[in-house]
Parts: C-alpha cells; structure tokens; sequence
C-alpha cells in the first residue's frame, strides 16, 4: 500500500509562476543593470585610471584635403595628423575618390595605389604628434575647369581609419586618483563638511517636519490649504527654488539684507552664500527648508492613524498635553522617525543639486558629492572624481547594511 | 517653571513674546508689501506685551479686555512708542495700528482664554503655551514658505534697476499694464523658453510612460509570485534607489560623449525612466501587496491566465496608485536637473530646468532668470494643486527620495 507523502520540492505550477515572474522582471533588470550596475562597475575601473576629461575622445588620424597651387605646379594635397600627442595610431588608411578631370602628373607618394578614380593609401603607424602634408601633383584633364575640379576634388570627403589604444580600455591602472583624493586636509575638510551638512540637514528636517505636522493635526478650516503651502518647496523645481534663494540673500541687492539692515540686526550687508562658516549654515538650512515637507507628510500621516480611544483613555487618567505628546504621540512615531530618519540621511549625504546650485561647492560647502564633479570637470580629473565616487558608494554599502538591520524590523515603510 | 504656574508670570511673559513675534511679522509683511521701512521696536514689544498679557488674565469680560489691549496698542502706535517703528505715508501708519492693535488684542486674549490670575493647573499653563506655540508655528512656516515664492514672482515683475534701488520695493505699478510681463514675453521671444516648455513637457510624459511600461510588470512579479530570489529582488530595488544619481552621472556622461548621445533629446528619454523605474516599482509593489488577491484568484478560477488578470482586474483597481505614480514620476522628470545640465551643452535641445540655469549668468537681467523660475514652477504647481490628493499619496508612498 502507498502511503501518502506530501510533495517535495517545486512543482510545475510553481515553476511556471517563477518562470512568468523572471520573464515579467526581465526587461527591468536588463535596463536597470545597464544604467546602473554598468556605470557603477565603470565607475571602480575608471577610478583606478590615469584619466582626464581631454582623455575621453579616443586618438584619431585627422585628414584634410585641398586642390593647390595653379599650371604646372598644381597638387593634392592631404594634410594628415595625429589628435593626440601622446599615444600612436596603427594601421592607418585613407581611401577617397577623384574626379575625372584630374590626372595624376608624377609619382604617388609611398604605400598610396591609384586604382581608376580611388585613391587608396596604406601609411601604417602615426607617431604622437604626427603633422605632415601628402603631395600628389596633378594636371587638369583637357578641357577642364580649374574651379570645378577643386570643387569635385574637395567635395568628395576622404575617408581615413586608424586603431588606437585608448586609454579607457587599456590595462593601465593607477593608485594616483585615491592618492590625490586622500591628499592633504582637503579630504578631511570635505568629509567634515559632509558630516555637518548631512547630519543638521536631517535632523533639522525631521524637527520642523515634526512640528508642523502636530500643528496641522486638527481639523480646522484652511488645514488642506496650509497642507498644500507647506508642501510647496519639496515640489517646486530645485533650480527655481535655489536661484530664489540666492537672489533673496545677495548681499549687494538681496531683500534679506535690505531687512536686516532696515531693522538694525546688522550694520553692513551680509554675503550669506559667500563667507565661512556662514555658507555651510545657509546650505543645510536650505535644506531643512526644502526637506521639512517631506518628513511633515509621513509624521502627518501617521499622526492620524493613530488610534483617538488612546488619547481619551489618557484624558480619563488626567494626563497633561505634553505628557500626552511624549509618553503617547512621540513613542508610535518613533518608527516612522527612525526610518525616516536613516532614508533621509542617506538621501542628504547623497545631495549634489542643492549646494552646487547655491554655491557652486565655495567658500567651504564642498561636500563629497559636490567634490565628484569639482574634480571631475572643473579640474577636468575624471580619475579622481570616480575615485570620489567609489568612496562616496562605500559610504552607501555602510548606510544600508544599517538601514536594511533596522527596516525589517521597523516595516512600516 | 514653577513661577510660569501663576496666570501672573505665564500671562505677561507669553504676550510679551508673542507681541514681539507679531510686531516683526507686521514690520516683515509690511516692508515686503510698501518697500517703506517698519521695524519691531524691542523694548517697546515686550513692555507693552507683558501688559497685554496682564490685562488678559485678569478677571474681565472678554469684549473689555480686547478692547483695552486694542486701544493700548492703537494709541501707543499712533504717538510712535508701538511696538512698530514706522517711516511711511500716514494711510499705511494708520492702517498698520488698527490691524495691529486688533489683531493683538484677538489674538493674546485668545491664547490665555480661561487661564486664571492667580495660581495655574499643569493643564492650563501648558495649554497656553501650546497655543502660543501655534500661534508661533502657523505664522513661522507660512513665512518662511511664502516669502522665497513671493520674492521669485515679484522679482520677475520688476525691473532691476528698481530693484537696486530699494530690494525691499516689490510693489507693482498696475498702470503699466502688460507691461510688467514683458520679462516673461522676452524669454519666449529671445530666449526659446516656448521650446524649452515644450522639451520638458514630451520627455517628462515619455518618461512617465516607459516608466510605467516597465516598472508595472516588474512591480506585480516582485508584489505576487513566489520565485526563488523575492524578498533579494525586493532589498535590491530599495539599494539601487539609494545610489547617489551623481556617482551614476559621471559613467553616463562618459558613455554618452562616447556613443555620441550627448547633446540629443533621445539620449535624456533613454536616461530619465532609468532613475525613476526604481521609485515607481517600490511604490507599485507596495500598492499591489495591498490589492486582495481573493479577486485575482476568482479571476484565474475563471480561466483567466496571468497576464489577463493584471490587465483586466489589477489594473483598473490600481489605477489611482498609477495615477500618482505618474504624477510623482513627472515632477522628477520635469524638476530633473543634474543629467540635463551635464548632458545637454546645445541651446536647441535644452529642457526647461536646463535653459533656467542657462539664465543664471551676469550678463542677463534677474529678472528674466526669476521668470525663467516660476515658468518652471507654475505647472508643477498647478499639477500639484489640482490633483493634490494623488500627489499626496504618491509622495507618501514612495518619496523619501529627494
């Protein structure tokens, strides 16, 4: 007699569902592992290269051609160059098609073959730097018009190839970027910065979040509209938001100083955005200006969710207003607090936006993101910028192994 | 604290804070609105405050005792010992001590309604400073949100040489007509801003639209059938989302100056619903783990297969998630910045963010680069406004993201 097992394993139903789940996921995963797990693999290459900005077009042969010259001494000439003046360029060929109204009145230069009207030429390797002219003296064909024949010799574009190595595939790697990057006070400065601008930046938000959220947990009339108000510097455009933002506290024609000045809290103009330790203020309080929305809107959520029978039962037991906000209110919000805190941390170390728009990384508020484009492109050092880059990714791996701890067991998000 | 339990001591020291916080946002609001100088004078706040505050617990009839703090305000305004220092014409003096004197005696007898003279309950006295701190909260954030916006929509109406002139001046001359948008017909004029708009209006929807495209399969896979790599496949869509977009830019950025998809409009459609494919899969699965799958289940019972029961049953019940996913994914495409600015050198092909910072240089007048600013903001706004209730939902269900 059989006795009855329960099944082991995958059955076919639950292999087809897996199978539709993939197939579902596959487009998602293909992009995605495109633009981010390429670039980020890039990224750690690239860190690792001797490379600059000027560095990304690869070497090329550059060749013009010109009819010259006029009677007997008349001539083609390809003015042939090497892009780069470092790196050589192999297996080097031209290739270009003549008009019939000109024959060839001499010698073809070396490694070049004439074969009816193409002209092919075979030169081999280009030296860095290679700067030279190609003659091919010519007659006109009888009957022919100098002028046409330059426009039909001209108008034909030559066609040129070369290999070169270039630098990005090559197997030359380098400590350099991380040794420049790790340099001096700089790196320090930069991470102090970071710390600063991230640390004040969330918990700023997440205070004032907290704040207008209990404000508007009542229902009044105008609650949606102050709602919506408050909500106005997350959804507005950060460009238009920064730009207000530097025009309200120019120093020379800003209407912050104006006030400042009319009300006698400062006898001369201040330059919010230009000076140490002030600037790095302004940036982080920007911040919180732009970000307190967002932690308003989850702490307002939750706020409401929130059981009333719990704050009846407290009246019963005569509790205060501020016993009921700290032994009922803020112990259900912590959750949300702590989550919203991690994300958003993450969120303000990753910032880029924000600073560069306000002050461009200057006058000390040049944190780790900034610094990715700083050495980048405006030191043109595309090595030391991924080098930042990878440091800036090894701060996230961090992050997360935090953040993933907590958030299972805080699931609210 | 324990002097702040008798309605003597709270009564005078909230109304002297208070009317200072009044005085500088009258003094604000004013120099804001006339250009003409007010201030808060500080002595004169906190004296004049505490008396208010005194008068306010005192055992009156609540119509008396707004009206003695309302006349003490007036007269003191009106012989220059208020609690706002005034230089302006005698319309706007007078106008600022009625309101003042009004909204002061309102507003301090309301803060310490039912709060005795004598000694207070724990409850009374906290109840009052959370009234002031109300009070507090509702004028501060209404300040610090309102005025950058003000300040961006006047600017753009003025000239700036005006503005140099007196940077606190943003009233308009209503006389000049159409006049006063001229900034804003110049930048459509001169500047391509009606392309620009354009720009970003077909990329944001092709970006909603891929976005959709791929993430609403993925998001159902990930929220409903079991395979091996699930809850893996779920922790990762949260990590991908956490890469700072700047660490990202510079690979794409070499890549495309490579490809030679820098400087086009395709190469910015190819590259948005990639950054936003991750947020709108997180906020899906979480809607669709909330669908009951009883209905899905019926339907598959009835001979539905997989692919039909997401379109004809999880769809139409998803629909107002996907309506705030797109709008949500929109306002990133529209507010995008970074990609566009490293990608996009050619004038032709700016998007609008990208042609605002274009704006931002010292040759061209600020007003045009504030106009370029609420161009850019308007129909977000207007967007947001509308349909606050999806944008609400879609902002909390998946944007901790910034």
């Amino acid at each position: 007699m059989n006795i009855a097992t329960p099944p082991k394993g995958r059955g076919p139903l639950a292999k087809r569902e897996a199978r539709l789940a993939w197939s579902l996921l596959l487009p998602t995963i293909t992009m995605v592992s495109l633009v981010v797990i390429l670039p980020l693999l890039a990224i750690f290459w690239i860190s690792f290269k001797p490379i600059g900005l000027a560095d990304l077009r690869p070497p090329a042969p550059v060749l013009r051609e010109s009819l010259r010259g006029s009677g007997d001494d008349l001539r083609i000439e390809y003015r042939l160059r090497n892009s780069s003046q470092d790196t050589e360029i192999t297996d080097v060929t031209i290739r270009d098609t003549w008009p019939e109204s000109l024959i060839v009145a001499g010698d073809l230069p070396s490694g070049c073959d004439l074969d009816g009207t193409v002209f092919a030429c075979e030169l081999g390797t280009l030296e860095p730097g290679f700067n030279e002219r190609l003659r091919v003296p010519v007659v006109l064909a009888d009957g022919a018009d100098k002028d046409m024949a330059e426009d039909a010799a001209e108008g034909t574009k030559p066609q040129v190839r070369g290999d070169a190595e270039s630098i990005l595939t090559n197997f030359e790697f380098t400590l350099d970027n991380f040794a420049k990057v790790f340099d001096g006070d700089e790196f320090w400065s930069v991470m102090w910065v970071t710390i600063f601008y991230t640390v004040f930046g969330t918990v700023g938000a997440l205070l004032l979040g907290l704040f207008a959220a209990l404000l508007l947990n009542k229902s009044f009339r105008g609650q949606g509209i102050l709602r919506g108000l408050y909500l106005f510097p997350y959804v507005a455009p950060v460009i238009a938001v920064a730009f207000t933002w530097v025009n309200l506290f120019d120093p020379f024609s800003g209407s912050a100083n104006a006030l400042l000045l009319q009300m006698g809290v400062t006898s001369e103009a201040i330059n919010f955005f230009g000076q140490r330790p002030l600037a790095l203020i302004m940036v982080t309080v920007f911040e919180i200006w732009r970000y307190f929305p967002l932690s308003f809107l989850f702490i307002l959520a939750r706020l409401q969710s929130i059981d009333t029978d719990m704050y009846e039962a407290a009246d019963m037991d005569g509790a205060s207003p501020f016993q009921k906000f700290w032994y009922l209110s803020l112990p259900m919000l912590l959750g949300i607090l702590s989550v919203l805190f991690l994300l958003r941390f993450i969120w303000t170390f990753n910032k880029f936006d924000d600073i560069f728009l306000l002050t461009g990384g200057n006058a000390g508020t040049r944190t780790l993101t900034v610094n990715v484009y700083e050495q980048a492109f405006a030191v043109s050092n595309i090595g030391a910028g991924a080098a930042v880059a990878v440091i800036i990714f090894g701060c996230l791996l961090v992050f997360s192994v935090f953040f993933f701890k907590f958030i299972s067991r805080e699931e609210g998000l | 604290m324990s002097l702040l339990r008798y309605g003597y001591v709270s009564g005078p020291v909230i109304g002297a804070i208070w009317l200072f916080v009044l005085a500088t946002t009258i003094s604000v609001t004013m120099s804001f609105a006339t250009g003409d100088a007010f201030r808060p004078a500080l002595a004169s706040s906190l004296v004049l405050g505490a008396l208010a505050g005194w008068i306010a617990v005192t055992s009156q009839n609540k119509i008396t005792k707004i009206a003695m703090i309302s006349a003490l305000v007036f007269a003191t305004s009106l012989t220059g010992f208020g609690p706002t220092v005034m230089q302006s014409t005698a319309t706007s003096q007078g106008f600022v001590a009625i309101m003042l004197a009004l909204v002061v005696g309102w507003s301090i007898v309301a803060i310490m309604v039912d709060v005795p003279f004598g000694s207070l309950s724990r409850h009374e006295m906290e109840e009052a400073w959370i009234r002031f701190l109300t009070g507090f909260g509702y004028v501060f954030f209404t300040a610090i949100v309102l005025i950058p916006f003000y300040v961006m929509v006047m600017t753009s109406l003025k000239s700036q040489s005006d503005l140099l002139q007196n940077p606190l001046d943003f009233s308009l001359d209503l006389g000049k007509g159409a006049v006063l948008f001229r900034s804003y017909y110049e930048l459509f004029r001169d500047f391509n801003f009606g392309t620009y708009m354009w720009t970003s209006f077909y990329v944001s929807v092709l970006t909603v639209l891929i976005t959709l495209a791929f993430s609403i399969p993925g998001a159902y896979a990930v929220a409903r059938l079991n395979f091996r790599g699930q809850k893996a496949f779920s922790r990762s869509i949260l990590l991908i989302y956490m890469v700072p977009m700047i660490v990202l830019a510079l690979p794409i950025y070499i890549a495309f100056s490579v490809t030679g998809l820098r400087n086009t409009v395709v190469g910015i459609i190819l590259i948005y619903p990639v950054t936003t494919i991750p947020v709108a899969l997180y906020m899906l699965q979480g809607y669709f783990r909330g669908l009951p799958p009883e209905v899905e289940e019926a339907g598959l019972m009835d001979g539905l297969n997989r692919l039909q029961v997401i379109w004809k049953i999880t769809l139409p019940l998803a629909l107002p998630a996907l309506a705030s996913v797109s709008l949500y994914v929109f306002m990133i495409a529209w507010n995008e910045f970074l990609l566009a600015f490293m990608l996009l050198d050619d004038p032709s092909k700016f998007t609008l963010t990208r042609g605002v910072a274009m704006l931002n240089s010292s040759e061209i007048p600020r007003e045009h680069l504030m106009a370029g600013a609420v161009l850019a903001t308007v129909p977000v706004m207007v967007l947001f406004l509308g349909l606050e209730k999806f944008m609400t939902k879609g902002l909390t269900a998946g944007s901790v993201k910034g």
